[in-house]
């Protein structure tokens, strides 16, 4: 199913995905890599806030090329989402719903999705200079020192993602390839 | 005697760094537009489009074709006629990867220390392989290696009673439990022989080797035939949604090895396999 969703990812609209879907993104997202993580999850263990809202928002696992003269962005596509295993139940314990990036996630962060209405959104690994067509701002908001791995704000319109994984565990690596083994067969 | 200006081999890595960061070689691209031809899942077949889309747009507009512009391997095949003047040859390649990575416009993505972490800030230093053959010139090559494929990587030290038997189900665990992680339709590198460290560089080179070329010896031809079509009867897919394209090649390298062993090596890398070569 198509689906056209405006930002933040609220409960609600949350629970109306589902793996396989086809989505097309529109508003403010927040990136952040394993870096970035980490560092997030030691201000939350001190007891400090984030730099960023949490509620309801999507982070998207990317660490982009620097932009050239008259670009938004460089090229942006996802990283390895399990890097970010360890920390992604945190996050989505302070409101954060949506992750977006490529490759296996572990059975807690799936647990967590479960717990805190969280969706886990796919972005073609590799496809990073056509995703970059699809950021139309962005913005540093803070760790600057890590360079790609810095936290940026981007404002993305119809950002074209799958639903990996809803909120109830359906998984399209396992339902995708089933199928078509089971139609080749 | 041959005199080359090591400045010179700075100016070439420079450029290739960011000719191959930027534009796919065509024989890879001829490979992923191959399997979009075969393909008949829809989600496969809209993959594999963006994938096509993604490195045209990277090639006409001169930019990343994705965003891990990868550490830089860099090959030298340097002839034992050279001599190299004006400088340090290591700092010559490690300043043509400062500059093209700089000017280029490319990720940094290497830390100073694999624990302490730290980004040295201008993707230096080169992963630096020199081989020595006959002649006066010198072959560059630069790699640029993304991680996501990279970190799917294995190697294992096999005793001989393993046999092909043992290669073969090694090669189908690697790709299988990569699944999605490598960014599919992926290239895999087969190193089998040599020692730990040389089984590993041969499957490195492997990933060089042009898609569609196969080993000298047809026992190995024959093996990258089949392990790619079994590979591909796995049903992973593109990005690992389900489909017929999970490799898009597979390349086998050999050497001799100890009579107690046969180690073997599975270097994965995307379908943004990228690579490139200048001689001087």
């Amino acid at each position: 199913m198509e689906k056209h969703i405006t930002l933040p990812l609220t409960e609600e609209v949350a629970k109306t995905l589902r793996a396989g879907d086809r989505v097309y993104l529109t508003g403010t997202i927040y990136t952040s890599r394993d870096a970035g993580h980490k560092r997030m999850c030691e201000a939350l263990a001190r007891g400090e806030e984030l730099p960023f809202d949490p509620t309801d928002a999507v982070i998207y696992y990317v660490g982009p090329t620097p932009a050239k003269p008259g670009q938004v962005i460089g090229s942006a596509g996802p990283t390895t989402a399990g890097r970010m295993d360890a920390y992604a139940p945190t996050m989505m314990s302070v409101g954060a719903r949506g992750m977006i990036g490529k490759g296996y996630r572990l059975p807690e962060v799936v647990d967590a999705m479960k717990k805190y209405t969280g969706v886990y959104f796919g972005a073609i690994g590799g496809a990073g200079a056509l995703l970059a067509k699809r950021i139309k701002s962005a913005e540093l908001i803070d760790y600057e020192d890590l360079g790609a791995e810095a936290l940026r704000k981007l404002y993305v319109e119809d950002m074209p993602l799958l639903v990996i994984i809803d909120c109830e565990g359906n998984n399209l690596y396992e339902e995708g390839r089933a199928k078509y083994l089971a139609q080749r067969n | 005697m041959r005199e080359i200006q090591v400045s010179t081999l700075t100016d070439v890595v420079e450029r290739l760094c960011i000719e191959a960061n930027t534009h796919l070689p065509g024989d890879v691209r001829c490979a992923i537009e191959g399997c979009r031809a075969v393909e008949d899942g829809s989600i496969a077949k809209g993959i594999l489009d963006d994938i096509i889309e993604n490195y045209t747009i990277a090639d006409t507009e001169n930019v990343p074709i994705c965003q891990d512009t990868g550490v830089a391997c860099v090959f030298l095949e340097i002839g034992q006629d050279v001599h190299f003047v004006g400088g340090d040859l290591t700092e010559a390649v490690n300043e043509g990867v400062r500059r093209g990575y700089t000017n280029g416009y490319l990720r940094k993505s290497v830390v100073a220390d694999p624990v302490r972490r730290g980004n040295t800030g201008d993707n230096t230093p080169a992963m630096l392989y020199t081989e020595i053959v006959p002649g006066e010139s010198v072959k560059i090559t630069v790699g640029p290696k993304g991680f996501g494929s990279e970190n799917m990587s294995q190697i294992r030290m096999f005793k001989p009673s393993a046999g092909l038997q043992g290669i073969k189900d090694f090669i189908i665990e690697a790709v299988e439990t990569a699944g999605p992680n490598p960014c599919p339709p992926i290239v895999i590198g087969v190193g089998i022989g040599g020692t730990f460290d040389k089984a590993a560089l041969l499957a490195k080179k492997a990933l060089m080797r042009p898609l569609g070329s196969h080993h000298p010896d047809p026992f190995y031809a024959e093996l990258e035939e089949e392990m790619l079509e079994k590979v591909n009867a796995l049903g992973i897919g593109p990005q690992g949604f389900g489909g017929k394209t999970t490799a898009i090649g597979l390349n086998i390298e050999t050497m001799a090895t100890h009579i107690a062993g046969m180690p073997c090596a599975i270097n994965i890398n995307c379908h943004v396999t990228r690579h490139c070569s200048e001689v001087l």
